[in-house]
């Protein structure tokens, strides 16, 4: 199968293994602010004056029982869906309403969903080019010269002429990934992006996600692989409910949770 | 059957009027049915409304009834595109079929747009496109696919259609037919066969043309289909 793990070239793109600092955070300034933010799905209330910061460089796992608000917050962060009070913020500015700014802004802010979504009728190089060619002028050269770069970097570098359809799922996230790494955005949101994959293809987006959050990425995960949590974050916050119910380092978190309800949801996947 | 032999200028005239109708009508109602869906799917619930009340109002008006407003109220209004009276009722002609078409073609993009994975347009629009970009370079490309069988009916039909043309002043193969009917009384049943043959084969035409098209898409989808 064409889905062999490739983790030298993934290591090419981190340092020495090294566990990540939660102290490191304190330094930094803040990069996404949320304050107050609510959201309703007509009755539904999803988020319940959620308060989260996330600073330059930090990497955070977001956890939490399905249903409870974690794609629709991850979702809000770049407004593919509105708020209805609160505010959220991207290095201090204000996400703006539809329009040129908002797609501006959607530019800084990568996104790699469930689903993949890559560009069925384009190919793997073309997915990737197509956003730095059309949102930010670079010439179809630079763009096509970074765009191998990239493809390289999350090791599917020769499949760059195929369709989609064609790569397997774990190829096609990490085409994902590197598309919208091509933007050069200032912030990542991954929404359970090994969730649709088969077991043996988990690892090789995880150690592209690992690789990225170790060079510096401003990264928030939604993700159920504690390995990685463990690994990558530097700090967990869990979700129930569309409630912030704890926030806290990943070693904290997974040995000593101070919630009830965490305490449950632990127990219920680690025991799987 | 000398009738045809004999006429068959007249034929080609005929054929040749409902071509040019059909190629502009076709054109236009592209181009306008394409903008109208793009209304009809924008984010804009004005832009929508007006969608929703064109296809409404043209797709259940009949045909001849807008004919019949081109052709007499435009110039009642002093509309009116060129100083050529045969060239100004051709103009008419082909308003009216591209106001009719376009809203068949309209629904018919709509729902190859409704095919399309709404993960495809949110993509898009997480890598920064703006709405108009979004349409045009991931969702329609994708969404014409599943819309070229329907378009074949609908340009079908438009190409008959474009005989309500010759009601209005308009030089097609109905009108050549009522000549030669006119000028050959004793010879109906010929002109009637030809005028029918000359019609199934440009339809064929137009058949093979969407097969090539549908060919040509497939081909370049490729592995794009799991
Ligand atoms: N577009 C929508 N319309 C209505 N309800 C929605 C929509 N999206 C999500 N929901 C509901 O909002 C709640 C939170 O969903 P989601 O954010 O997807 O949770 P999670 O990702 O944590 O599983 C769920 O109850 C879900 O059914
Ligand atoms: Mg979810």
């Amino acid at each position: 199968m064409g889905n062999v793990r490739r983790p030298c070239t993934v290591r090419a793109m981190s340092d020495p293994v090294q566990a990540p600092h939660p102290g490191r955070t304190a330094t930094r300034r803040p990069l996404v602010v949320l304050e107050g933010v609510q959201k309703h799905f007509g009755a539904l209330h999803v988020l319940k004056s959620i308060d989260l910061t996330i600073a330059e460089g930090e990497v955070v796992v977001v956890i939490g029982p399905s249903g409870s608000g974690k794609s629709t917050l991850c979702r809000a962060i770049n407004r593919l869906e509105t708020i209805d009070g609160g505010r959220i913020t991207i290095d201090g500015e204000e996400l703006p309403a539809e329009g040129k700014d908002l797609a501006r802004l959607r530019a800084d802010v990568g996104m790699v969903f469930q689903s993949f979504n890559l560009f069925a009728h384009k190919t793997v190089r073309q997915n990737v080019t197509l956003g730095p060619v059309k949102v930010r002028g670079t010439s179809a050269a630079e763009a096509g010269r970074r765009a191998d770069e990239l493809l390289q970097r999350v090791g599917v570098a020769s499949q760059a002429s195929k369709y989609p359809a064609q790569l397997s799922g774990g190829q096609q996230q990490r085409v994902a990934i590197a598309r919208a790494l091509a933007m050069d955005p200032r912030v990542m949101l991954f929404d359970e992006p090994t969730s649709a994959l088969d077991p043996e293809m988990i690892n090789e987006v995880l150690d592209v996600m690992t690789g990225l959050a170790r060079s510096g990425m401003t990264m928030v995960v939604v993700t159920h692989e504690m390995g990685f949590a463990r690994r990558a974050a530097d700090r967990v916050v869990f979700m129930a409910e569309g409630e912030v119910l704890e926030d806290a380092v990943p070693e904290k978190f997974f040995t000593d949770p101070e919630h009830p309800r965490a305490k449950d949801f632990l127990s219920k996947i680690l025991t799987h | 059957m000398q009738v045809i032999v004999d006429n068959l200028d007249a034929f080609g005239r005929g054929a040749w009027g409902t071509i040019v109708l059909f190629f502009w009508s076709t054109l236009g109602s592209l181009v306008l049915g394409t903008l109208l869906a793009v209304f009809r799917v924008s984010p804009s619930p004005a832009l929508r409304a007006v969608g929703t009340i064109y296809v409404n109002l043209f797709r259940n008006t009949p045909l001849t009834l807008i004919m019949v407003f081109c052709v007499l109220c435009l110039p009642i209004l002093q509309i009116t595109f060129t100083e050529d009276s045969g060239r100004q009722y051709r103009a008419y002609a082909v308003l009216a079929l591209v106001a009719y078409t376009s809203s068949f073609v309209c629904e018919a993009i709509r729902s190859g747009i409704n095919t399309v994975p709404v993960g495809q347009a949110e993509a898009a629009r997480a890598i920064g496109l703006p709405f108009t970009k979004v349409l045009s370079l991931v969702v329609l490309p994708q969404a014409f696919r599943a819309v070229v069988p329907p378009l074949g009916s609908i340009l079908n039909a438009l190409l008959k259609n474009t005989s309500v043309a010759s009601a209005a002043n308009n030089f097609e193969l109905i009108s050549a037919m009522r000549g030669l009917v006119e000028q050959n009384g004793n010879a109906v049943i010929a002109v009637l066969i030809g005028t029918t043959v000359t019609y199934v084969v440009l339809a064929l035409l137009l058949f093979a043309g969407v097969e090539v098209l549908e060919r040509a898409l497939d081909r370049d989808r490729k592995g794009a289909r799991a």
